[in-house]
């Protein structure tokens, strides 16, 4: 029986010929990672087990949540991970002023590569899935163990796949097309399972749009998401990564649960309604609707806080004033796509129309610190998740979308149409 | 082992932001995070709550952010099951590694409401609504789980493999 890209990984690391869906292995890791959320909760756990990391090349921490720290108890936490950090002689622990949020620094440091084993104590480590590797999100108990021993057991997951074909229109991205594919299945359409994304669509797609729905492969409730290794992929690497790394491919004869087919034509600028990443509604169909006014629009995170998205947001603002009745808050997700903006004179564009510009952090993303709403106070946002009370008050509303999206809702102060404002 | 208690019964994709909103996360101090327990669901849970009374839910439940914060305030809530249809895979395997209890069971989800009197025995899987008098069979954990359950977590079950 032939194996999923997904299984193939996982069978090398567990030094298997081969693996089956369903079965309980212990596989070695490569990459090892948590914040200044779980990683300091890790620690005690930690050392119960080891007094040093399994190997300080492959133990990362990034303290990217409550950074720059918002209060005492997480300046407490910052300091428990650089202190660890420093003792143990970590090679990759990235300070503020150094650092992003850690699902755009890690592959834009080279941190991360193809075929890899990667665990993160955080959901969203599904992301680096668009470098073709195994990545999935963990719990504290989980990354401490990791941390210790450098293998962790996991049930081999069986897979959809995703074959995607055509090329998507002018303002659709991979925001929209994993919006779109969410709103299919639904937010448990692949519980426990690989979504692995085929097909000469593929081709269509920069590695950013491919970091974006990889990284939203945790919404769809999967345990990770995967893409193919291509040209596009290999000269990412080539551009970021000093690590040596193998290219897995899937059988021919994979078998998967379930086939589905997406023409990226036939996709639309997609919006997330309240309170599930699933709820999602086309373009089209909220231009029927009555205008939904907005108070705040938030760009950024590890789902779209990348240099493309900063450019595409820009290009929609260019020239126009936020509407007065909207915040706007851009979050460049690492310092060089921060510099990058600045040489590009993206951030005049940002300031000229009326954003507040933020330094990297995850801060907005999570109703941590800047940008957390009051009740009734309606959100457009380039996050991965609008859960009830996710980004403040429990009766505050936040809608998902692109970066397009959320720049054009951002001049008409209520959610609107790229199409309708940007000039391709 | 047996867990009995009563039930709060809530829905579909109950998410760790409303077991455990990000707003308390710079503190992993377990009762203190229990006092939060469900903040953004049900207001009063913490209050409420007994030690023994069980969750039950429909599906997906624990969908969303990695925090074992959630199933570790629930435990120390004193919740000494949680029963769903299904699990999101995060909270299942946070659950078992820090040995809160939990059970995959549709049937009982479908027949088990709010204030229900149950029991749960963990060896056979049997759950028994005392207050309607009816009975379920959910998933038994497979072998490896219940090692890492019998282990006493993960910790335990790691450092009892080094050993070896």
């Amino acid at each position: 029986m032939g194996m999923t890209m997904t299984q193939k990984i996982l069978a090398a690391h567990a030094g298997l010929d081969c693996v089956e869906a369903g079965q309980l292995i212990e596989a070695k890791l490569d990459v090892v990672m948590a914040n200044d959320i779980t990683g300091p909760m890790a620690l005690p756990i930690f050392r119960e087990m080891a007094e040093n990391v399994f190997d300080k090349d492959k133990v990362v921490l990034v303290p990217d949540h409550f950074t720059p720290n918002k209060d005492i108890k997480s300046a407490e936490n910052s300091k428990a991970i650089r202190e660890f950090a420093k003792a143990q002689g970590l090679s990759w622990y990235f300070e503020q002023g150094k650092s992003g949020v850690e699902h755009a620094i890690l592959p834009e440091a080279g941190v991360v590569a193809t075929g890899e084993c990667i665990i993160g104590a955080d959901s969203h480590t599904c992301t680096y899935g668009a470098l073709g590797a195994f990545s999935t999100g963990v719990g504290t108990t989980d990354i401490a163990t990791g941390m210790a021993m450098g293998e962790l057991w996991f049930k081999v997951p069986s897979a959809i796949q995703f074959v995607l074909t055509g090329k998507p229109g002018p303002y659709v991205t991979g925001k929209d097309i994993i919006l779109h594919i969410i709103g299919k299945i639904g937010v448990d359409g692949a519980l426990y399972k690989s979504m692995e994304f085929t097909g000469d669509g593929i081709a269509n797609l920069t590695m950013d749009d491919r970091f974006t729905m990889a990284n939203m492969a945790i919404e769809a409730g999967a345990k990770n998401g995967i893409f193919p290794v291509d040209e596009k992929t290999e000269e990412y690497l080539k551009e970021h990564t000093k690590k040596s790394y193998q290219i897995y491919t899937a059988d021919e004869d994979a078998e998967y649960d379930e086939v589905v087919i997406i023409n990226l034509a036939e996709v639309r600028p997609t919006v997330a309604f309240p309170h599930l990443p699933g709820n999602a509604k086309t373009i089209d169909e909220i231009e029927e609707m009555e205008p939904i006014k907005i108070d705040q629009v938030v760009i950024g995170s590890c789902t779209n806080g990348r240099m493309s998205d900063m450019r595409k947001a820009a290009a929609i603002l260019k020239g126009h004033t936020v509407h007065p009745d909207v915040r706007v808050m851009v979050v460049p997700a690492t310092q060089k796509i921060y510099k990058e903006c600045i040489k590009e004179g993206l951030i005049d564009i940002f300031i000229d129309a009326g954003c507040a510009v933020n330094t990297p952090s995850c801060g907005p993303c999570m109703g941590g610190h800047m940008g957390v709403m009051a009740a009734g106070e309606k959100c457009v946002s380039t996050t991965n998740r609008n859960f009830v009370g996710r980004m403040g008050h429990v009766d505050s509303l936040i809608y998902l979308a692109s970066p397009e999206v959320a720049a054009a809702s951002a001049i008409a102060g209520c959610i609107a149409n790229p199409e309708k404002v940007g000039d391709r | 082992m047996k867990a009995l208690g009563h039930v709060f019964k809530y829905g579909d994709n109950v998410d760790t932001d409303v077991i455990i909103p990000a707003r308390y996360l710079n503190s992993f101090d377990a009762k203190e995070l229990a006092s939060h327990a469900m903040v953004d669901i049900d207001p009063t849970f913490a209050k409420r709550v007994q030690p023994g009374d069980l969750i039950v839910a429909n599906k997906n439940f624990g969908c969303g952010s990695s925090r074992e914060h959630a199933p570790l305030c629930l435990k120390t809530a004193g919740v000494s099951c949680v029963i769903a249809e299904t699990f999101a895979r995060i909270f299942y395997r946070n659950a078992i590694n820090i040995g809160l209890p939990i059970i995959e069971c549709p049937e009982a989800a479908r027949g088990i409401e709010a204030g229900d009197e149950v029991e749960v025995d963990f060896d056979s899987g049997k759950i028994y609504n005392k207050t309607r008098g009816t009975e379920f069979q959910g998933q038994p954990f497979p072998e490896f789980m219940q090692k890492l359950i019998a282990a006493g977590g993960l910790v335990k079950y790691t450092n009892s493999k080094k050993e070896k």
